[in-house]
């Protein structure tokens, strides 16, 4: 087994380096303003509190469970804010900073988390689909909403764009790969954007793939790029090219956004049982806001007070993020029944009336003092 | 000789047992490796057995599947892990069109000893797909043998007999159950033990049998303990393909009532068809209907209602109520 293909150095978009200098790209030109990168720095810094702030209620038990998006804030933020509001993002279940940018509320992700939902938000009025839990079927969507878009005649100037997220795992399923041949063999307007934050729970990359992930676009007949994961900027270049080039009518793209996952798989997972420590310091020192801040403070962009005033917007949305969900109540028992069919089900309503006479003879039974 | 563990280390166990044993048995899946698994039921293996024998797979449950039964092709034994219920689903096409039919294909040139587990079942808080019942499927599909452990004893001995079996085995671990312990006969062969298609009585009684399998064997223990006005029989179905009816039916014709509880949902469930065949080859014998309590059928919810949509120790009490009203 030859390690050649995997070893080559393979570019990698970089706007904003680690240190905060700005950087130019041919390819990918970047009109921003101050005030613009500005409001990116709030999106990073918020969304990472909102996290941190889901770990600790899962944590406190309020959730079961939570995915952390910790590193990977940067490519969220950046290819969220280049959909424009017609736009269609499929997310897998990591990605809250996408959400953010489409205007989800935090308490509707952080629902589905604690378990009273499976879902909450409505996917079109928001543009954003339900996060997905089986691995890589949200390609496949994307790619025939995508393909949908064409049928309506909606792809040229001002056209609508769709965008799938999924891990570098994904890339494995069979799921990711049909998507990436029917989007190529339809000329789909949609963007295949990877999140590779190296780890697939406790799988290095290597397990999964033998060559760079934007690669694998070349062999299906569209264009694959890898990007700076951690450079919000560049996230933004690339994805808007890419999303504009779909909406035009070029095509797919496959965005590999190099990053990492600084923290654990979710809450249940223990990384130090796989993974090296020095890794994790490698990449803290790629931190995707340390850079921006960075950034701001040398082109005197930002003054001390505008990063007092972020970090107490942080604090105010911590507070909220907990008492909203605190206060979430449970769903009702019957809502087990709810939802299942659109037309009247015989069959559903029998159960469910069934039910109901099961739980209310516990409440006859409580109020006698029974059972 | 005993020892005491877990369901989780006594399948972890049983599985070194039998790759000490054969050097043919291999285990693949998902963060098997390293990690020992998600639910650390294949901890060690690797470490012990290197990486040709324990593999961590790609993300592709079809892959899995798919490369274990060409593994099984050329000799090997391969033990693979769906890491959860709802994940089982891509490998479908894999197992339903080939794994199941192969052997009939080749008119029985070809084994298929491959084991497929699978962490089952609700009631652990989790987000979607994490708590699925899918036994129905591997019941209805002719060709596969299905199994599920509700104590560390069946757990230890059952994932060995399943790998020594020439024909796949669907072997079903619930999940919620892991961290049960008891004292397990390690000593013991594999030919004293029960065999793998065999239930076996958990609990005797004279007045009602009450059948379950996987997590719900403990609740009808309780169910039974708890009905003390009637003395209830409680079987550990263990083998859902083939089912083994001669227990079966000779406990409902001493006790004269079934009522079987699952995790799966009710229609077209394992409790329809044992119900059907009960009824048909009990017919005298009962004094009541068989009565199922199972899930209701709807998605599995979300997870601060699952205590509602799994049946507990109060819907199978009323299972029990319901057969004694006739
Ligand atoms: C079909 C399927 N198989 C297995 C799982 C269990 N699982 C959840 S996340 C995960 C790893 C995903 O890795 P990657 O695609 O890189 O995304 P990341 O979690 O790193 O964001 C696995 C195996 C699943 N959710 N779906
Ligand atoms: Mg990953």
């Amino acid at each position: 087994m030859s390690d050649t293909a995997a070893h080559e150095e393979p570019e990698l978009i970089q706007l904003l380096t680690p240190e905060g200098e700005l950087k130019e790209h041919p390819d990918y030109p970047l009109d921003i303003s101050a005030e613009e990168i500005r409001a990116l720095y709030r999106d990073l810094v918020l969304v990472r509190r909102v996290d941190s702030e889901a770990v600790s209620l899962q944590r406190q038990g309020e959730l079961g469970l939570w995915a952390s998006l910790l590193g990977q804030e940067a490519a969220q933020i950046g290819s969220g804010r280049a959909l424009r509001d017609k736009d269609m993002a499929f997310p897998s279940y990591r990605e809250h900073g996408v959400a953010w940018c489409r205007g989800i509320e935090p308490k509707e992700l952080l629902g589905m988390f604690r378990g009273v939902t499976n879902g909450g938000w409505d996917p079109h009025e928001q543009g954003f689909h339900l996060y997905t839990i089986v691995i890589g079927s949200q390609t496949l969507h994307a790619t025939g909403y995508a393909m949908g878009v064409q049928r309506d005649g909606a792809v040229g100037e001002d056209g609508t764009a769709v965008i799938s997220y999924f891990g570098d795992g994904a890339t494995s399923q069979g799921d990711t790969n049909e998507a990436f041949n029917f989007a190529s063999v339809n000329n789909a307007p949609v963007v295949f954007f990877c999140q590779n934050n190296q780890w697939a729970i406790s799988e290095p990359l290597e397990r999964q793939a033998r060559v760079p992930i934007y690669r694998r676009a070349a062999g299906f007949g569209f264009p694959g790029v890898r990007v700076d994961g951690n450079d919000v900027l560049a996230c933004l270049a690339v994805t808007r090219a890419a999303l504009d080039n779909a909406r035009s009518g070029n095509g797919p793209t496959l965005v590999e956004a190099f990053t990492y996952r600084m923290g654990a798989h979710t809450t249940n997972d223990d990384p130090t049982r796989y993974r090296d420590a020095a890794e994790l310091d490698e990449w803290k020192a790629k931190d995707p806001i340390l850079r921006v801040r960075r950034y701001l403070e040398l082109n005197g962009l930002a003054d001390e007070a505008f990063f007092t005033a972020i970090d107490e917007e942080a604090d105010k949305v911590g507070e909220r993020v907990r008492t909203e969900c605190r206060s979430m109540p449970d769903p009702e028992p019957l809502d087990i029944f709810h939802e299942v069919y659109a037309e009247p089900n015989v069959h559903i309503d029998r159960q469910r009336s069934e039910f109901a006479d099961y739980l209310a003879s516990f409440e006859d039974a409580g109020a006698e003092g029974g059972r | 000789m005993g020892t005491n563990l877990t369901i989780g280390k006594a399948i972890n166990a049983g599985l070194r047992a039998a790759m000490e044993h054969d050097p043919k048995v291999l285990v693949m899946g998902e963060d098997v490796g390293r990690l020992g698994g998600v639910f650390r039921v294949t901890d060690g293996l690797h470490k012990d057995f290197g990486a040709d024998r324990v593999i961590d797979t790609p993300l592709a449950e079809s892959g899995i599947v798919g490369t274990a039964i060409g593994m099984a092709l050329r000799g090997y034994r391969p033990v693979v892990e769906i890491q959860f219920d709802g994940f089982f689903f891509p490998a479908a096409n894999q197992t339903f069109t080939q794994l199941a039919k192969m052997r009939r294909r080749s008119a029985g040139k070809l084994s298929m000893p491959l084991v497929m587990r699978i962490p089952y079942g609700g009631g652990i808080g989790a987000v979607e797909h994490h708590s699925e019942s899918p036994e129905a499927y591997f019941q209805h599909t002719a060709g596969l043998r299905v199994v599920s452990v509700a104590n560390p004893e069946d757990a230890y001995w059952m994932i060995q007999q399943a790998i020594r079996s020439d024909d796949p085995v669907i072997f079903l671990e619930p999940k919620r159950r892991y961290y049960e312990k008891a004292e397990v006969d390690t000593e013991a062969s594999l030919q004293e033990v029960t065999p793998l298609n065999s239930a076996r009585i958990a609990r005797s009684g004279t007045d009602c049998t009450l059948l379950a399998y996987g997590p719900m064997v403990k609740t009808a223990l309780q169910a039974a303990e708890a009905d003390t006005d009637h003395s209830i029989e409680v079987i550990d179905v263990r083998s859902l393909s083939p089912v083994d009816y001669d227990t079966i039916n000779a406990s409902v014709k001493r006790t004269g009532r079934l009522v079987i509880a699952h995790e799966a949902t009710l229609t077209g469930g394992p409790g329809a068809e044992i119900a059907a065949r009960v009824t048909e080859e009990c017919f005298y014998h009962l004094e009541s209907p068989v009565i199922r309590v199972a899930a209701f059928d709807t998605p599995y919810p979300q997870s601060r209602l699952e205590e509602y949509y799994l049946p507990d120790l109060d819907r199978v009490l009323d299972g029990v109520d319901r057969a004694f009203a006739y």
